[in-house]
């Protein structure tokens, strides 16, 4: 087989995978999608009212939990997998949770992965809304959370951004759930594509393991998945970077 | 129209956000489950589709199956991880059982390693006289030889061979990789080097590769047993050690064993695996 035959051989086996809607392979983008949508919706409840306390007040340790938070954006996925793994392990201080290789255990890592870039990046625009918004604002005799409002209403391009961007991390991360998730697929039937349907097998490990049994077009299959979801969320963010920018100046 | 496409987007992108929400945790953890920690080589032969499968619909539970290697399959056991392990490395897992971490250990199956590489065999361990010789031969001509070095039973197995040959395997034709067993073929293929493989999994992919067996015949060194371990209850008492006794003696009874003798007639012309219960060697 010439080399060039292999890899369209692949690319149209995989697309016919997508397009015949394989259960196993939608399974597979089902939990990916669950799981970092998941982290990112519960990193996003901590991340944006997190920001909004270290944009407007004063607390001790402010200064360290801003050098936490940027050095959580920059965290090696598999040390937050090894390191949710020995937490979460039966034999380990957590393991009486019985989360290891359960979904739950893959959104806690990826928690843990998306916080600090939600925080940061709304964080930012948070900042970046001009202090004269926020005077008038009280001035106008507006409570603490009227003030708040207003001042997430003025950053909400920026907010959606680092959701998207925070969803962006966590799709595409393989390092940690494939330590604390397993890879799990059910038992599925002989000479299928892949196995069963996915418990803890993601767009990301699954192409791990695809590749290392040599199954190439079910691999592709999910890398087109994936690099699908991962271009609409950058497309997505690149238009908010441009609608902000306009309203910046407007 | 940007607008339009990013409203769009965005709903999209809330929509999976929700899914995750909406979706009921009670499908989180299936009621009935039995985690297995095993060998790539079991998955990667499918052998535990057809063994899990008939077991699933007997005993109303799901097998929740991490395929790892010998190695982090026993070391996962010991961490309380999984509730029964399959795997073949006889040295590791009766340290093993001796530390208190597994009970209840039973043969299951064996097969025999192989010797795979490139047709033209540039080391000639085709007319090796046994598996020592073999290894020899190829460290003697520095052809690249890939190492599964990830701790697996392969590896424990390919480790015991370089020690009988007195020889350590290092410099630039010595590679490990540290991966599984599908990926070291795959990677061996590549580069047109040897490696150490169980017939199973050579069998599963060698419609992908082009590397064959040459070496196969030195029965003695390569034996390859497989045999299934409970986590030991008394150490993890949240395992299912129920369904943990009900699987030993399910894959050792006449059932299991059958359809282990059986599993790869069909696709491969040969078993992959002989049962324990089969003394006379069929492949």
């Amino acid at each position: 087989m010439s080399s060039a035959e292999f890899i369209i051989q692949g690319i149209i086996t995989a697309i016919e995978l997508i397009a015949g809607m394989d259960p196993y392979i939608l399974s597979i983008a089902g939990v990916s999608l669950k799981v970092s949508g998941t982290a990112t919706f519960i990193a996003s409840l901590t991340a944006i009212p997190l920001s909004f306390i270290i944009s407007h007040r004063e607390f001790w340790g402010k200064q360290k939990l801003l050098t936490l938070i940027n050095t959580g954006m920059g965290l090696p996925s598999v040390f937050v997998g090894l390191f949710v793994f020995i937490m979460l392990v039966p034999a380990g201080p957590l393991g009486f949770l019985k989360l290891i290789f359960t979904p739950k255990a893959m959104i806690i890592a990826q928690y843990i992965l998306v916080t600090p870039i939600i925080t940061s990046i709304s964080l930012a625009a948070i900042n970046a809304v001009p202090i004269a918004i926020r005077e008038n604002a009280y001035s106008l005799g507006g409570s603490h959370r009227d003030v708040a409002v207003v001042v997430l209403k003025e950053a909400k391009f920026g907010i959606v951004t680092s959701v998207l961007a925070g969803f962006g991390r966590a799709i595409a991360e393989v390092g940690a759930i494939l330590i604390v998730g397993g890879n799990i697929a059910y038992t599925g039937s002989v000479g299928g594509i892949g196995e069963g349907l996915s418990y803890t097998r993601t767009l990301t490990t699954a192409i791990t393991s695809e590749t290392s049994s040599g199954d190439i077009s079910v691999a592709i299959a999910l890398g087109l998945i994936l690099i699908t979801i991962n271009l609409s969320v950058n497309a997505a963010v690149s238009m908010l970077q441009g609608r902000g920018e306009e309203r910046g100046t407007a | 129209m940007n607008k339009i496409l990013l409203k769009i987007l965005l709903l999209m992108l809330i929509a999976s956000l929700f899914s995750g929400c909406i979706q009921p945790d009670a499908k989180d953890t299936p009621a009935g489950t039995l985690s297995l920690s095993t060998t790539t080589s079991t998955c990667d032969t499918d052998l535990l589709d057809v063994l899990n499968a008939r077991f699933e619909e007997e005993n109303n539970v799901k097998v929740l199956t991490l395929c790892q290697g010998t190695g982090k399959a026993i070391a996962t056991g010991e961490m309380g991880a999984a509730d029964v392990v399959l795997v073949h490395a006889p040295s590791s897992e009766l340290e093993a059982v001796e530390r208190g971490s597994f009970i209840d250990r039973q043969f299951v199956m064996y097969n025999y390693f192989v010797i795979i590489g490139p047709v033209s065999d540039p080391a000639n361990v085709t007319h090796a006289a046994s598996a020592t010789d073999a290894f020899t031969r190829i460290a003697d001509a520095q052809v690249p030889f890939i190492s599964r070095g990830d701790n697996s039973g392969t590896h424990t197995k390919e480790l015991g061979l370089w020690n009988e040959t007195n020889i350590t395997p290092q410099g630039a034709w010595y590679q490990s990789v540290g991966k599984g067993m599908g990926d070291t073929i795959i990677t061996a293929d590549i580069k047109q080097g040897y490696t150490l493989s169980d017939r199973g999994t050579y069998l599963a992919m060698k419609d992908k590769i082009e590397l064959e067996v040459l070496f196969e015949k030195d029965k003695e060194f390569l034996y390859n047993p497989y045999h299934v371990m409970a986590v030991n209850p008394e150490k993890f008492p949240d395992v299912n050690y129920e369904m943990t006794l009900k699987y030993i003696e399910y894959l050792t009874s006449s059932e299991g064993q059958d359809l282990i003798q059986d599993y790869g007639m069909e696709e491969y012309g040969q078993a992959l695996f002989i049962p324990a219960n089969n003394t006379d060697e069929a492949v």
